[in-house]
């Protein structure tokens, strides 16, 4: 089962703008490891030719990337009250 | 909000909606506010939850109707290879007689709804969708709360910290230090249907009763992890998760790692038929004693989970959330009658933490995450030797048994080395002891 499938078992209410911000993003280009792409539970960041996009839509809001990137380079809040994912099981 | 409170709860998870209880009973003006679009809606555990705790805040929760999903009358260890592995359990029909819901699973989703229901019904209010984005300070004594809505301003005698484990909130005010990878696990999990006397059957229980099952080894690629199957009434709770440092390094994705779990020879024919339903992921908070903060100061205490309160080998969490926001509740009431909310005036909560088994339990561990970090040689090389070994002995192919033991220990001696072997057991018998 892919990543895609699985998230598109959880219910978002997703938000205008987003609650995750690269702060600066030569910093990602730097960046030998780019571990984000692969620890990110929910695939939210993706490499697009040289740079890394943030697919907010589909954050599962467990905070990883914000302690788990070397250059701790990523802003990173709570989405707005109401918004983001919302379990139905738990 | 122009309203003041005696005491804001951030957050309505097991320890926030513990102390709105207890404070609720006994009168005193409460808020709690919650991120989610309902209580629950962001929250996930393994989904084992202790009826002593329980009780000690809600007696009556049966009658309440508290959603339970199985009692849990079994629990097992599998410690596994890649396609192979042991199986220990213990089972007891004292679980299912007078200690009956001694364990037991939930759906948090339902359960937290429900048990901030019960909050309401004794008088808190509580606030969902509302996200608490400050602390309102003045000469350095948390006196309230900024929350995301218009005039979000919230203020009062005493804020109890119960937001969980993943708190920018913690982090920004200083009241607790943001976490190290090393110190938080990153699980996933995924909540399969089936129909529930296909679970009955697979697992060997009755209607309602139910088993866990906890699992290391290969499984974790080679990261300091752990894995879990609980029974809920018509699906299955399958975790995975390992430390976030772990998982920075060896550059595993979490739902790869979970997919290839559900594959595991031994796991498969568990979840067959079953459909997929839902997909969470969330930090346990894994460093141990050395990691909790000051539990409270100057018009605040923290609880739960934000506090790091976590029994890693016991896969405890719910229960010392509830039983720390049922303490942080009682020192607030303290406090209040006394007009006395500086740090002095709720230092009760950290005597009865002490008192308690919370701290009792997580001093004694306190080596225990250090050393399962340090040695992944039992994530490694060793589920792999436990296999061939038992491979070899339990195969009947006309070779003496002496002569298997020592293909054995030659593996044994190639791969760890005897004094590998005795050192991981001496300091694991050390960390736990």
């Amino acid at each position: 089962m892919k990543i895609e499938d699985k998230l598109f078992l959880d219910r978002f209410r997703v938000d205008a703008e987003s609650h995750l911000k690269i702060i600066d993003s030569e910093k990602c280009r730097d960046c030998r490891e780019q571990p984000c792409l692969y620890f990110c539970p929910a695939n939210v960041y993706r490499l697009e030719g040289d740079r890394i996009s943030v697919n907010y839509e589909g954050c599962l809001e467990c905070g990883s990337c914000r302690i788990g990137c070397p250059e701790l380079n990523i802003e990173w809040r709570f989405p707005r009250g109401g918004y983001g994912v919302s379990h139905k099981f738990g | 909000m122009k309203e003041t409170f005696d005491v804001i709860i951030v957050g309505a998870g097991p320890a926030g909606i513990s102390a709105a209880c207890v404070l609720a009973d006994a009168g005193i003006k409460t808020v709690v506010f919650e991120r989610g679009e309902y209580p629950g809606a962001k929250n996930m555990s393994g989904g084992v939850l202790y009826g002593h705790d329980l009780s000690q805040i809600l007696p009556d929760y049966a009658e309440r109707k508290c959603p339970v999903e199985r009692n849990i009358i079994e629990s097992r260890l599998w410690y596994l290879s890649k396609d192979s592995g042991y199986s220990l359990g213990y089972r007891d029909s004292a679980f299912s007689g007078e200690r009956k819901h001694n364990a037991f699973t939930v759906a948090r989703a339902r359960f937290d709804r429900w048990f901030a229901e019960q909050a309401v019904k004794k008088g808190a209010l509580v606030v969902p969708a509302t996200t608490v984005v400050d602390l309102l300070k003045e000469n350095g004594h948390v006196a309230g709360v900024v929350t995301g809505r218009q005039d979000g301003e919230v203020r009062a005698k005493v804020t109890i910290l119960a937001d969980g484990v993943n708190s920018p909130l913690a982090a920004k005010t200083g009241c607790r230090a943001e976490p190290r990878p090393e110190h938080v696990a990153l699980a996933v999990k995924e909540i399969i249907d089936l129909p529930p006397e296909v679970i009955e059957q697979r697992f060997g229980v009755a209607e309602g009763n139910g088993v866990t099952t906890e699992l290391l080894g290969e499984i974790t690629a080679g990261m300091d992890g752990v894995a879990a199957i609980y029974t809920n009434q018509a699906s299955l709770s399958m975790s995975i998760g390992a430390n976030l440092a772990d998982f920075v390094s060896a550059k595993v994705k979490p739902y790869e790692l979970i997919e290839s779990f559900k594959q595991h020879p031994l796991l498969a024919p568990l979840i067959a038929g079953g459909q997929p339903r839902e997909y969470l992921a969330h930090w346990l908070p894994e460093g141990g004693y050395d990691t909790i903060p000051q539990l409270y100061g100057d018009g605040y205490l923290i609880a739960g989970d934000s506090a790091m309160l976590f029994n890693a080998l016991h896969r405890e969490g719910n229960n010392l959330a509830m039983t720390s926001g049922k303490m942080a509740a009682e020192a607030a009431i303290e406090a209040i009658k006394r007009g006395d909310f500086s740090r002095k005036g709720l230092a009760g909560y950290g005597e009865r933490l002490s008192a308690s088994y919370v701290l009792k339990d997580m001093r004694k561990y306190r080596r225990f995450g250090r050393f399962l970090y340090g040695h992944t040689e039992i994530f490694k090389e060793l589920p792999e030797l436990a296999s061939k070994a038992a491979r070899e002995m339990l195969s009947v192919d006309g070779t003496p048994k002496k002569q298997k033991q020592q293909l054995i220990w030659r593996e044994i001696r190639g791969k760890m080395g005897i004094w590998r072997l005795l050192r991981l057991a001496w300091r694991g018998w050390k960390s736990v002891k």
